[in-house]
């Protein structure tokens, strides 16, 4: 069921008034229930998935949580007479108790996604190596949806019950609520447990403001989803797939266009989510902040898939900068090559991983490991160069005057979407070819012989696109400048905010690019 | 809180508003070019019982003058036809028709039976867009739709229309609250001739047998009609192409039998008729045109009144003032169509010519 479908709309509708007609204590047992009936109308065989990961996690969890109480009471009772040695080697006997059973849950479940998701990847790979004859057979694997996105907010609420940071769930209905929530299933974002649960498992009454505020943020979602980014999808696609026929500007427009498609496709999916929480009195997490407003890809990836960012940085960074081979690393480096270099091999050993599990994490291609790294050896560029930015800023005052501010926005949009064209071409030298061609075969003419009208595309629909981008640039520069755009609209007289909401709706029921003639596509990250 | 509550419902009823001006200027018209989309909804509008009711594609809009059943006969007939009007479609006209009139006779061509699928959205549209809303509609559209159709795009017609806000015409803004009729009581006027030319030999078939779907429809409206009283005759139109089989025929017939309805194939009596295939059809030999229906008409009415009980209504004032304005619209598009034929040798505001770009 796809968010743009009539199913998932009368789906919506369904869950809304039941929620608010239920007893409040019913109200996150039938989201529980509507979950689950969400994730098996899109295949059966996923709930298989879906159940492993919840009944693992929540074994194992509980598990840990019983060693911790045991733990505690333990050195509680025998607080006098255990001495500071007993008591630390007591608590790294238990640490080594529970480092098991994180293990085995870590195991169990990326294993799952790692075989489901990247099978086909590692025989593609071994199948180079070998001659036509002694080729692998491909695996036919189904990928259950949102599996990267509930599996990794899953294992980032064990690894904090193994912290000692997050109390276990004791219900498993709950937990299997947290893992499941279905509006987050598609595309994310990848939420925490301690956040999610402040207000997921509450009791909401039904209150005017909270609920028109999450209809305005799903509308504005279908918004950007159906007018724009399904709408320019198909000149992406056009543009992408026939590389021999569109190279040199035409790539450069490809890269705009893709960046316009992927902000509105991805941020707007996100809206939809948020709304659709925000409706039932539901917190989840913001994933974007005005990303295309960053100065720098440092920057921008603290407001781009902010989500997955931290998770990465708390779960895989900070664990492997500190991990006990990583110190020994750290202290050889120094030793040997220095305070300044030593210093920063060990961030630089992190920061690769992450970016090569980003990468990954984002699809079984290499096109995507490519990405992650780019955007490692750019980020790591960046950082080396920032002594160089200092001196250019205190030398020529130019720091927070618009015009330079303006440049670094657009330099960071051109290089985050130069790299992000892994994403579109179907291997990496391709890319790195097309990419090239930017460069060697610029060609002004094509905006003006019309062939841009032969991208599947017409004039009208450029129309509608052009609208559609100043519509968001608006929205963005006000927020960004004056704050949120519902919060201004909903201190002016109702019949303004509510002419808003329905002038949205008719905008998207008639401009949106959807039924029939249009490929209705999946949100892109639907699979990842 | 009140005065909130007050402005979203006058915002609400003023979005309905729109949306529902929008849709109405959205859906296609169908007052120009390709206008059989606005047949299935004229019949609401006429002001007339009728005593026979012909239902079918275009074997029937295209083949039977109701005029000329009128003028000969003073038969009070409509045709609830359109193209390629499925066998389940045509019960559910039949069935939806039922709810305003009981006729004497109904008319079913069979050429349809030979689809047992649903076979093309525009053709699906253009039969189900122009019913009431009634349970026949919510059943003809789910009996209809192929698979990449839903239910709701006929619940909210705008949903499947929408796109068409970069291509409308005068006629959307000119017709978006009221429409002219485009034909004569179901009857599609071409009076342009093209001499029927050869057909392709017929592709020899896998398996003759007519589908389940298509003959259960056929068997309901059979029932229906003898539940309402009705006398039911199966026809097949006298044109031969799409090929009609020799398997297909015997199957009607054997239907026709079991079930005490009378079958008429029509392409073996051509002559009797008195068809002139070379002047008597429009396209070639697929339809007839004005001269060949109105001959049609001639021959099928004589066996009407021979064999049903059919009133004359011509002497009935009532009828006869309705029908004198039907006849004055026929007869002032023969006289366009034929001024259009000898002043450009084609038809230019009909048929495939009279489609706007």
């Amino acid at each position: 069921m796809l968010f743009t479908s009539y199913e998932f709309i009368a789906f919506l509708a369904i869950v809304f008034v039941l929620y608010y007609l239920v007893p409040k204590r019913a109200q996150w047992p039938l989201l529980l229930v509507f979950s689950y009936v969400f994730y098996y109308l899109a295949d059966p065989r996923y709930l298989i998935f879906i159940l492993v990961t919840t009944i693992s996690t929540y074994v194992l969890s509980i598990r840990m949580e019983k060693i911790n109480t045991e733990q505690n009471a333990y050195i509680a009772e025998n607080k006098a007479t255990l001495s500071r040695e007993e008591k630390k080697a007591y608590k790294a006997k238990m640490k080594a108790r529970k480092w098991h059973l994180l293990l085995v849950c870590l195991f169990l479940n990326i294993g799952i996604l790692a075989v489901t998701k990247y099978t086909n990847f590692v025989i593609n790979n071994i199948n180079s190596f070998l001659s036509d004859a002694s080729k692998l057979q491909l695996v036919d694997m189904i990928i259950p949806m949102g599996i990267s996105f509930y599996t990794f907010q899953t294992m980032g609420y064990i690894i904090d019950v193994y912290r000692g940071k997050q109390e276990a769930q004791k219900n498993p209905f709950k937990l299997a609520l947290f893992v499941s929530f279905f509006p987050q299933l598609v595309q994310g974002p990848i939420s925490r447990y301690g956040d999610l649960s402040q207000t997921l498992f509450s009791e909401h009454k039904f209150e005017g403001k909270t609920v028109s505020f999450g209809l305005t943020r799903i509308l504005w979602g279908y918004f950007k989803k159906v007018v724009i980014a399904d709408r320019i999808i198909t000149a992406v696609t056009t543009l992408v797939g026939n590389p021999d026929q569109y190279a040199g500007t035409y790539v450069f427009i490809a890269m705009l266009f893709y960046a316009f498609e992927l902000y509105c496709d991805f941020t707007g999916g996100i809206d939809i989510t948020i709304g659709i929480a925000e409706v039932m009195g539901i917190r989840v997490a913001e994933n974007f902040n005005l990303p295309y407003f960053s100065k720098n890809i440092k920057e921008y990836w603290n407001r781009w898939h902010i989500t997955m960012g931290t998770w990465f940085t708390d779960y895989i960074f900070y664990p492997i900068s500190v991990c006990g081979p990583m110190l020994k690393l750290s202290k050889w480096s120094r030793a040997h090559l220095g305070e300044t270099i030593g210093k920063r091999v060990p961030i630089y050993l992190s920061s690769f991983v992450v970016w090569f599990a980003t990468g990954i994490w984002h699809g079984a291609a290499w096109n995507f490991i490519v990405w992650g790294l780019m955007n490692f050896v750019v980020i790591m560029i960046s950082q080396e160069l920032e002594p160089l930015y200092a001196k250019f800023h205190h030398r020529f005052a130019v720091e927070g005057k618009a015009p330079w501010e303006a440049f670094r926005i657009i330099r960071t949009i051109l290089l985050m979407s130069c790299i992000r064209m892994f994403d579109c071409y179907r291997d990496v030298p391709l890319t790195f070819k097309m990419v090239g061609t930017m460069f060697t075969q610029a060609d002004l003419s094509v905006f003006t012989n019309g062939s841009l009208l032969g991208l599947g595309i017409t004039a009208a629909d450029y129309l509608v696109l052009v609208v559609g981008f100043v519509i968001v640039l608006s929205v963005s520069l006000y927020k960004y400048h004056r704050g949120p755009v519902r919060e201004a609209l909903y201190a002016k007289p109702a019949a303004v905010y509510y002419g808003a909401m329905a002038l949205l709706f008719v905008i998207t029921i008639i401009f949106g690019a959807y039924g029939a003639g249009y490929d209705s596509s999946q949100f892109i990250y639907n699979q990842f | 809180m009140k005065k909130r509550i007050i402005s979203g419902i006058l915002v609400l009823a003023l979005m309905l508003g729109c949306l529902y001006v929008a849709q109405r200027l959205l859906v296609p018209k169908y007052q120009k070019g390709i206008v059989e989309g606005s047949m299935i909804a004229e019949y609401y509008k006429d002001k007339s019982d009728h005593e026979v009711l012909f239902v079918g594609d275009c074997e029937v809009y295209e083949n039977f003058s109701t005029i000329e059943l009128w003028k000969d006969y003073g038969i009070t007939s409509y045709i609830r036809g359109s193209a390629q009007q499925l066998t389940w479609q045509s019960y559910y006209l039949l069935e939806d028709a039922l709810r305003y009139e009981t006729p004497k006779v109904v008319v079913f061509n069979v050429l349809a039976l030979k689809y047992n699928e649903p076979q093309n959205e525009a053709y699906n549209r253009m039969s189900i867009d122009g019913m009431k809303w009634s349970m026949s509609k919510v059943n003809d559209i789910k009996a209809s739709m192929t698979p990449d159709e839903t239910f709701v795009e006929y619940l909210f017609p705008l949903l499947r229309y929408h796109s068409r806000w970069s291509e409308l015409k005068n006629d959307d803004f000119e017709h978006i609250f009221s429409k002219d009729l485009v034909s004569h009581n179901g009857y599609y006027m071409r009076v342009d001739t093209k001499a029927q030319g050869d057909f392709p030999d017929p592709t020899p078939l896998a398996d003759y047998t007519l589908g389940d779907k298509a003959m259960g429809y056929l068997q309901k409206m059979v029932d229906l009609c003898k539940e309402k009283g009705i006398d039911l005759i199966l026809i097949k139109a006298p044109t031969e192409f799409p090929h009609w089989y020799d398997e297909w025929d015997e199957q009607v017939r054997a239907f026709a039998e079991e079930n005490g309805v009378e079958y008429i194939n029509y392409i073996p009596l051509q002559d009797e008729i008195g068809l002139d295939m070379t002047q008597d059809t429009y396209d070639a030999g697929l339809h007839l045109n004005t001269q060949g229906a109105e001959k049609m008409a001639k021959y099928f009415g004589q066996y009407l009144v021979d064999n049903y009980d059919l009133t004359d209504y011509r002497t009935d004032a009532s009828y006869a003032s309705i029908w004198q304005e039907k006849v004055d619209f026929y007869n002032e598009m023969k006289a366009q169509q034929y001024s259009e034929l000898e002043q450009y040798g084609e038809l230019r505001s009909f048929g495939a010519n009279a489609i706007e770009d």
